[in-house]
């Protein structure tokens, strides 16, 4: 038996690091290294650990920041949209605080949405096992950590034992083939692959992305990459640690230090699949082929480049059913279609890079429609106002916000009208997502930007420099 | 948690692929008291702005009123994380979903509400489909013991699920209770490796 010789992907080798106990059924105990606790869990999660006098197994492991609910109008909780929703965010700080967990208040200059803020404070590092109790949490696969989203009762579950029941996921190797062109973004290229295998196309697998392509992205970009693995049913995303990692994550607050750092890094740059690793299936995109993209229907598979056509071949009663609440006929254009509003932000699309993208469109125009921009942390929020972003912003009409979900989810009193056509660098144009009978586009920053300064549906190339 | 029982009830049926926990509980709920939760199962989908029943939606048809088995297209539960989904589903009375394939996250979160989810194969969640839209009021029985899934005119699937959530679900245990029957392998685990990197402030 020399299974430890045998060729593994990147990511059984995080998985194999962290397995406590297995069954024979199939099940396996996972030892969570990185935990994050957000302000939209079910109260009765802490209710119930306090009925059965179950303590915190590991509180430092932990670190809670609310960010679902908090408003973007100002830095206090009596900002919060209702007393409903504000006891969410006290009652994440209270227990915060009683079980000794690291909490990101608001106005703390470091909350923010927990996928932007975690890798921002280098909280999630390469090898890590990380959960939150939501779906995004994919996103941290670009640190090359296993990075999942748990239900509440999982979440319970770590908090309690530091641990939770899995079933292996199956592997999946994503080749993106060709130099993307002239201003396709991650979202962009992100979105062609959901397109190609469907919204379930990765269910019950953990994605692996790899090539040159994914090793010329910055840190920014692959998150928005692994962030988007969950809208093809992915379990998880993931990005071997390459030198990129390492300079993202060097100095950051959290990040190891001295002798310790050099270790750690050492262990890092090990941490990839191995050459003969085999994965359970493989996917090859054309890079080269790709557009900026936009949804038209009301799933993140229902998309096409700017310059194509909705498809028109007899669509199924689904899709009529899609095109009918967007508002859209089948075989028409993208391109010139009228948009109500449009928001820049969320854990997809609200980082520093996403923000200078959107900028470099906006600057010195005036916006046609109602366009919310905001930040995905208190830190990009400053960083952005150091580069004078903000007033590119403000200076178009827009409006500036403080961090947080804001209208991705549409549950901190920031959300679109009924029938409203909303532009959107989000990650789901869900029906109702942006509140009810709010028709959704998702589209890269650039391509937001865009459609506010024109109104309509643009391709953003031609106002890219 | 309640043990899980057989279940004998008329099924749900909801062919539509990739229905998504935005569909299943709109996420303006999630902040509302679990008090009364499948009242918001598929809220926006049964009733209109004015809280009227949408006429079509088959939740909406009284023959449903009491199922407790749903058979949904392939893809079932994919999107967000929200438990609030299967709060929804099992507080409207659901004890079974059966889909050809169920999203991961969703999935999980059955186990953990005494919710029974199954993925059939293609074909067979296929013939129940139709042999379902020929007698609508038609009874399909779950076995969980067994593993067996039997429909209208002795139609019979046996169906895969691990013995470790099995006997959770068969006896109502808690996970929980579980893992903390095996708190000397977490310790063994945390002095081997080294606990994680501790955030302390």
């Amino acid at each position: 038996m020399s299974v430890a010789h045998s060729p593994r992907t990147l990511f059984a080798k995080i998985w194999d690091a962290h397995v406590v106990a297995t069954t024979e059924g199939g099940q396996f105990l996972i030892y969570i290294d990185r935990h994050y606790l957000s302000d939209d869990l079910p109260q009765a999660v802490y209710a119930n650990l306090a009925a059965r006098d179950l303590k915190i197994r590991r509180p430092p492991a932990t670190v809670a920041m609310p960010d679902h609910y908090v408003s973007t109008k100002g830095k206090s909780l009596a900002d919060v949209a209702d007393d409903e929703r504000r006891e969410f965010v006290i009652s994440l700080e209270r227990e915060a605080k009683r079980n000794g967990v690291v909490h990101f208040a608001i106005g703390d200059p470091r909350q923010g949405i927990v996928h932007v803020v975690g890798p921002e404070q280098a909280l999630t590092l390469p090898g890590m096992t990380v959960v939150c109790g939501d779906s995004h949490t994919s996103t941290h696969g670009a640190l090359g950590a296993f990075g999942f989203g748990i239900g509440a009762t999982e979440v319970g579950h770590v908090l309690a034992t530091q641990t939770l029941w899995q079933t292996r996921p199956l592997t999946m190797q994503v080749g993106f083939h060709g130099a993307p062109g002239f201003g396709v973004t991650a979202k962009d290229l992100a979105l062609a692959l959901i397109r190609q295998i469907g919204v379930g196309g990765a269910t019950g697998h953990v994605i692996e992305y790899s090539g040159a392509t994914v090793y010329g992205m910055s840190m920014e970009a692959r998150m928005t990459l692994c962030n988007l693995s969950i809208e093809a049913g992915a379990r998880a995303g993931l990005i071997a640690p390459d030198a990129t990692t390492v300079r993202y994550l060097k100095g950051r607050p959290y990040a190891p230090t001295g002798a310790e750092w050099d270790r750690q890094v050492e262990e890092w740059l090990r941490l990839k699949s191995d050459l003969d690793a085999s994965f359970d299936s493989r996917v090859d995109v054309d890079a080269a082929a790709v557009e900026p993209m936009v949804s038209w229907g009301t799933n993140p598979s229902q998309c096409a480049g700017i310059t194509e056509r909705i498809p028109d071949a007899s669509p199924s009663d689904q899709i009529q059913r899609a095109l009918t609440y967007m508002g859209l006929e089948a075989g028409s254009a993208l391109e010139g279609i009228p948009v109500d509003s449009v928001f820049i932000g969320s854990c997809t699309n609200g980082r520093i890079e996403d923000l200078r993208l959107a900028a470099s469109i906006v600057k010195g125009r005036r916006a046609r429609v109602e366009t919310l921009v905001v930040p995905g942390s208190g830190l990009v929020k400053s960083q952005a106002e150091t580069e004078g972003l903000d007033r590119i912003f403000t200076e178009a009409g827009m409006r500036w916000g403080e961090p947080g979900c804001s209208m991705c989810i549409a549950i901190n009193g920031d959300q679109a009208r009924p029938g409203e056509r909303c532009v959107s660098t989000t990650n789901r144009n869900f029906v109702g997502r942006q509140g009810p009978g709010v028709r959704t586009h998702i589209v890269n920053p650039g391509m937001a930007a865009a459609a506010a300064i024109h109104g309509r549906l643009v391709d953003y190339r031609s106002d890219l420099r | 948690m309640n043990p899980f029982e057989r279940v004998r009830s008329v099924v749900i049926p909801m062919p539509q692929t990739d229905i998504n926990t935005d569909e299943i509980v709109p996420a303006r709920f999630m902040s509302r008291a679990r008090a009364d939760y499948g009242r918001y199962f598929f809220h926006d989908r049964r009733f209109d702005s004015d809280g009227g029943l949408r006429a079509g939606f088959v939740l909406n048809e009284p023959r449903y009123e009491n199922a407790q088995i749903l058979l949904a297209g392939t893809n079932f539960g994919c999107g967000s994380s929200r438990e609030h989904a299967v709060f929804a589903l099992a507080d409207f009375g659901v004890r079974v979903v059966m889909a050809p394939q169920l999203a991961d996250i969703f999935h999980a979160n059955c186990f953990k509400n005494a919710v029974l989810p199954i993925e059939l194969s293609e074909s067979f969640a296929s013939q129940l489909q139709e042999t379902l839209r020929g007698d609508p009021g038609g009874e399909v029985e779950v076995d969980l013991e067994g593993q067996t899934v039997t429909g209208p005119g002795g139609l019979t699937c046996w169906f895969e699920i691990d013995a470790f959530r099995k006997r959770n679900l068969l006896c109502g245990l808690d996970e929980i209770d579980r893992t903390l029957g095996l708190l000397a392998d977490i310790e063994r685990f945390e002095v081997r490796r080294g606990p994680a990197p501790e955030i302390l402030e």
